[in-house]
């Protein structure tokens, strides 16, 4: 069998490998590649930096995938020599291996125009995984990100950055972001969207210098003028990496010179990807690179035949709310018609450039909804004579399965991965697809950047006779979005009423599913700090008690811990018996529930009990459950009663997705049944176990431990670290149970407990604060939030019954 | 015949109020731009849809805006139309009664017919 070794593990090396597999022909194949992550989708670095996507849900090919496949991996080694001669490629590990066929795949790098200072620490560059942790690690609340580079990666990091908290500015050396892709009007209207997004942009600017001791402190523009910057990034462009090539003697330019068939100068050396030059273009977009790994898939596999013959690629900008699309020319030239669309007050600007009556370039700001369709006739050079007097007209569509049925065929959807409509449909018809997984594992469209996400669902919809909704994607119709894009939508825009999110995302009103979902995000990103409304609580949330079945009430007050006094109880009793209380019941809980309470009556008895609230109506701490614990106990190793009412008091108040049941005990015998709860710690000889997600309800759990530390004090605060990390994680009304199982406790530990001391420094803050914003909710008992919020309402006229009587 | 109910500061917006006239229980809601009027007793099992939260009607996105609001019994989650009293969910035909509202310098009124012979 032939030998084939891959350098490089990116996006384009290994598409050409899935290609080559698809293939008969059959190669001894190794991959060397310098990064030690499996392949994956470098496009959504950018999200992962925003916040919208974890590490692991880039991947796109994992150990598993080589392993099936009889690939062979060296992940962490760098390619330092090719000999041609002898055939060999050499590791930075000293290590050799011989090839018949070596393809080059090692994309590109950043190019950094010259400045001093960029060896500084926290100056990066944004090309790979390791970079993307550098700068979440570093930015945060409170830390000034300079990007240097308006361009489509320079922007998106710095979006970001600011999205990880950070005060951001972008630093571009002409007056025109974007300007390889965008006019100057459409570079002014995005840079007007990105000061309204919060980031400063500086253009027409350019950085001497990058100034500090150790790590960076400012930047020195040429003018000598100084800005402070705890964080750089330098986004000026990429680099085709063809050193290893072109010390090998293979011919190179600026890239490693490539045929249409994606040959060398040598001929059993070929080349793929951003380190390649095509007929004089060097690519920084994956769209072309994805063909170009078919066509030399075609080529290394006895299929010579298919030709790469260049393309212009078009470059859609990554950030959520702010569309900005370019394909082609952007410029006008003589003999070129500019046809356009400017409402600066929407923010909208459309130009289309058309020559012969054919599109040669689009530049869309604002709006790039008409995106694929402008594509396809620049692509397929459709004639425009009888459109145009409508060009940026799109044909009125009736409702949106219509318009998805106006798409003709050969139209590239996934412009990314450049799947067209007709590939897909005939996927869905081949392979009986009915979700959008099978979709995109089988066709990869919408694996790129994501944003024909909404077209493919809705041929899969039109086309499959089965379709099957992606569970727990969106909240439900009147507000179409995750709940994780929710909270990334509320912080990032700014939006601190549910109102406004339904009015600016969903339909206006919102119904009983999200309002009360949009009411616990906006509480828990604002920490509290938010425009509370109560018309979108349930009623339980309205009026601090549980609904019982005939509309009246239940009161269960806090009794922490479950430990009470006889001026508690003898003050229940009273109570009891002065409202008419129907039932007094001892709860599964170890507190005291009166059931049957007027609301009218509700405010009363919370002054009368002189009690908090135990919150046994809403989405919250509801009690922690003790043992006796050394305090009376003989086997008592550790104060459970104490430390339950003190978690009690800490976490008391505050919102949470799901209820949250907690338990300490004082020794393993687990009395308290600890096991069983959201969070329980157990007591043992000189430490604690924190355990995590158990259930006893609907399912039944055992807890999982999240880890064992010696001191109350680290016991208690792995409990809060844990309790805000769900609280930011987990979707509205997801247990505990579901929410590790979910995460993997694997994750839930490197976030919370193992996480670094910045972020779990983060998680408690956010905590504290909320906590500072919180209230015992009985108090509104005597300051209701409305002044009808309790009582009846009498009419002017029309005496009521009892009138009448 | 209109009657007199309470001022419009009385009812927030986006909730709903109970008032107890001769012979029946009445649920007014305030929806941002008007008010709406409507038995107060859930037709399932009798819940007080005064305090159900309040929600578009349509199943969708683009009629929601079109086809009015609804409300959600807070007990078993029925939904009714505040401009039909028709159930929208589930799929019943029972209905509850609605009425017509206006608003006379800040004072709610309610069209309810001349009140039946009150029991007892
Ligand atoms: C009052 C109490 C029963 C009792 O008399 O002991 C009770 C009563 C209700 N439980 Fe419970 N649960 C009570 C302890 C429990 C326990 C035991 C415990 O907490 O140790 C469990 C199992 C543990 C757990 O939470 O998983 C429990 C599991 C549930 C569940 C299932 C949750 C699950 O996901 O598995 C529900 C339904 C839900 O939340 O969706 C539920 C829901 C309810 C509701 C709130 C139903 C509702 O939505 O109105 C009941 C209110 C009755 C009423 O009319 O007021 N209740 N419920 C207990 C109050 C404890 C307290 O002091 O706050
Ligand atoms: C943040 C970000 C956002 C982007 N967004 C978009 C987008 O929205 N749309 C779009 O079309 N494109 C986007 N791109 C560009 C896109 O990611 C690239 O075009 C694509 O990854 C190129 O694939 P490649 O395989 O040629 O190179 P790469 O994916 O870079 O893979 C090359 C690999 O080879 C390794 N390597 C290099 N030299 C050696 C060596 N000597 N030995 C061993 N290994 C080596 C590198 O470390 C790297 O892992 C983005 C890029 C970035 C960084
Ligand atoms: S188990 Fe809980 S929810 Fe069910 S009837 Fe008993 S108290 Fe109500
Ligand atoms: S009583 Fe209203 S839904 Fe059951």
């Amino acid at each position: 069998m032939e030998r084939l070794i891959v350098v490089g593990n990116g996006m384009v090396g290994v598409a050409c490998l899935e290609n080559i597999l698809a293939h008969k022909k059959k190669f001894d194949v190794t991959v060397f590649g310098d990064e030690t992550h499996a392949n994956y989708n470098r496009i959504l670095l950018s999200s992962v930096l925003a916040g919208e996507r974890s590490a692991d849900e880039i991947t796109i090919n994992g150990l598993d995938w080589y392993q099936k496949n009889g690939i062979g991996l060296r992940l962490g080694v760098r390619i330092v020599n090719v000999n041609t001669t002898l055939r060999t490629v050499t590791g930075d590990d000293g290590g050799m291996m011989q090839y018949d066929k070596l393809i080059i795949a090692t994309g590109s790098g950043a190019f950094i125009p010259p400045m001093d200072g960029i060896y500084r620490r926290n100056v990066f560059t944004f090309r790979n995984m390791e970079d993307t942790f550098g700068m979440m690690r570093v930015a945060g609340e409170g830390k000034r990100a300079v990007v240097i580079g308006g361009g489509l990666l320079g922007l998106e990091a710095a979006r970001g950055l600011q999205i990880q908290g950070c005060e951001t500015t972008v630093i571009h050396i002409v007056d025109t972001l974007m300007n390889n892709q965008l006019d100057s009007t459409g570079g002014d209207l995005l840079k007007r969207r990105m000061e309204e997004l919060g980031i400063q942009v500086l253009a027409g600017r350019r950085v001497k210098s990058i100034l500090g001791r150790d790590e960076v402190e400012a930047l020195e523009f040429m003018d000598g003028e100084r800005i402070p910057a705890d964080l750089v990034c330098i986004a000026t462009g990429i680099r085709p990496n063809a050193d290893l090539a072109r010390a090998a003697g293979i011919a190179c330019g600026r890239g490693i010179t490539v045929n249409d068939y994606l040959e060398t100068s040598d001929p059993r050396v070929f080349a793929v990807g951003e380190c390649t030059e095509h007929r004089g273009e060097v690519y920084g977009l994956v769209a072309p690179l994805l063909e170009q790994a078919k066509v030399l898939a075609a080529t290394l596999t006895d299929n010579r035949g298919p030709v790469f013959e260049g393309w212009k690629p078009a470059a859609k900008l990554k950030i959520m709310g702010l569309d900005v699309f370019s394909a082609g020319e952007s410029l006008e030239t003589p003999g070129t018609d500019a046809v356009r669309f400017d409402d600066p007050g929407a923010g909208v600007y459309k130009k289309l450039l058309v020559r012969d009556n054919k599109l040669v370039g689009c530049v869309l700001v604002g709006d790039a909804s008409d995106s694929n369709r402008y594509m396809d006739w620049l692509r397929s050079e459709t004639d425009l004579t009888v459109r145009r007097k409508s060009l940026l007209f799109p044909e009125p569509a009736a409702d949106k399965g219509s318009s998805i049925a106006d798409i003709p065929d050969s139209e590239t959807v996934c412009g990314c991965m450049g799947v067209t409509k007709g590939r897909i449909i005939s996927a869905i018809h081949d392979n009986g697809i009915r979700s959008m997984a099978q979709l995109k594992e089988c066709t990869r469209a919408t694996t790129g950047c994501g944003s024909c996400s909404g077209v493919c669902e809705g041929l899969l919809k039109a086309v499959s006779p089965e379709f099957e909704e992606d569970t727990k994607r969106v909240i439900c119709k009147c507000l179409p979005f995750s709940q994780d894009n929710l909270r990334e939508i509320i912080q990032t825009q700014k939006l601190k009423s549910v109102q406004e999110v339904l009015e600016i995302y969903g339909n206006g009103i919102g119904c009983e599913i999200c309002k009360p979902a949009l009411s616990y995000l906006v509480d828990v990103v604002w920490c509290g700090d938010h425009e509370e409304d109560r018309s979108a609580r349930f009623i339980n949330d309205r009026v601090h008690a549980n609904i019982q079945n005939d509309g009246t009430f239940s009161v269960v007050p806090r009794m922490r811990g479950g430990v009470t006094t006889p001026a508690e109880l003898r003050r229940i009793a009273e109570v009891a018996e002065k409202y008419k209380v129907p039932l007094v019941k001892v709860t599964g809980s170890q507190r005291i529930d009166l059931l049957g309470i007027k609301k009218q009556d509700l405010p009363n008895v919370w002054r009368d009990l002189g009690m908090p609230s135990g919150q046994a109506y809403t989405k919250g701490v509801r009690m922690v459950k003790t043992c006796v614990g050394t305090e009376f106990c003989r086997f008592g190793v550790q104060d459970a009663m104490g430390t339950g009412i003190e978690l009690e008091r800490r976490l008391e108040n505050l919102f949470t997705p799901h209820k949250t049941k907690l338990g300490v005990t004082g020794c393993p015998r687990n009395c308290a049944e600890v096991t069983v709860k959201d969070i329980g710690l157990i007591g043992q000889e000189g430490s604690w176990q924190v355990v995590v997600g158990g259930a006893a309800g609907k399912h039944v759990r055992k807890a999982d431990l999240l880890v064992t530390v010696e001191t109350t004090e680290e016991a208690i605060e792995a409990t809060l670290l844990f309790f805000q990390y769900y609280r930011e994680h987990g979707h509205y009304l997801e247990r505990t149970y579901d929410f590790v199982e979910r995460l993997g406790m694997e994750r839930v530990r490197k976030e919370t407990v193992y996480a670094n001391a910045k972020d779990k420094k983060n998680l408690l803050r956010r905590l504290q604060k909320s906590k500072a914003f919180s209230q015992d909710a009985w108090k509104e008992g005597s300051t209701p939030v409305n002044t009808t919020q309790f009582i009846q309402i009498q009419p002017m006229e029309g005496a009521s019954r009892e009138v009448v009587q | 015949m209109w009657t007199r109910i309470t001022g419009i500061e009385n009812i927030p917006l986006r909730e709903g109020r109970t008032v107890d006239l001769v012979d029946r229980e009445i649920a007014i809601f305030n929806l941002g731009t008007r008010f709406a009027a409507i038995d107060a007793q859930c037709p399932h099992r009798g819940g007080p849809l005064c305090d159900g939260i309040v929600t578009g009607c349509g199943p969708s996105l683009a009629d929601a805006p079109v086809r009015g609001h609804a409300v959600v019994c807070p007990l078993h989650g029925w939904k009714i139309d505040l401009d039909s009293g028709s159930v929208l969910k589930p799929d019943v035909s029972v209905r509850v009664e609605t009425y017509e509202v206006r608003v006379d310098s800040g004072i709610i009124e309610i069209n309810v017919p001349k009140a039946r012979k009150v029991a007892a």
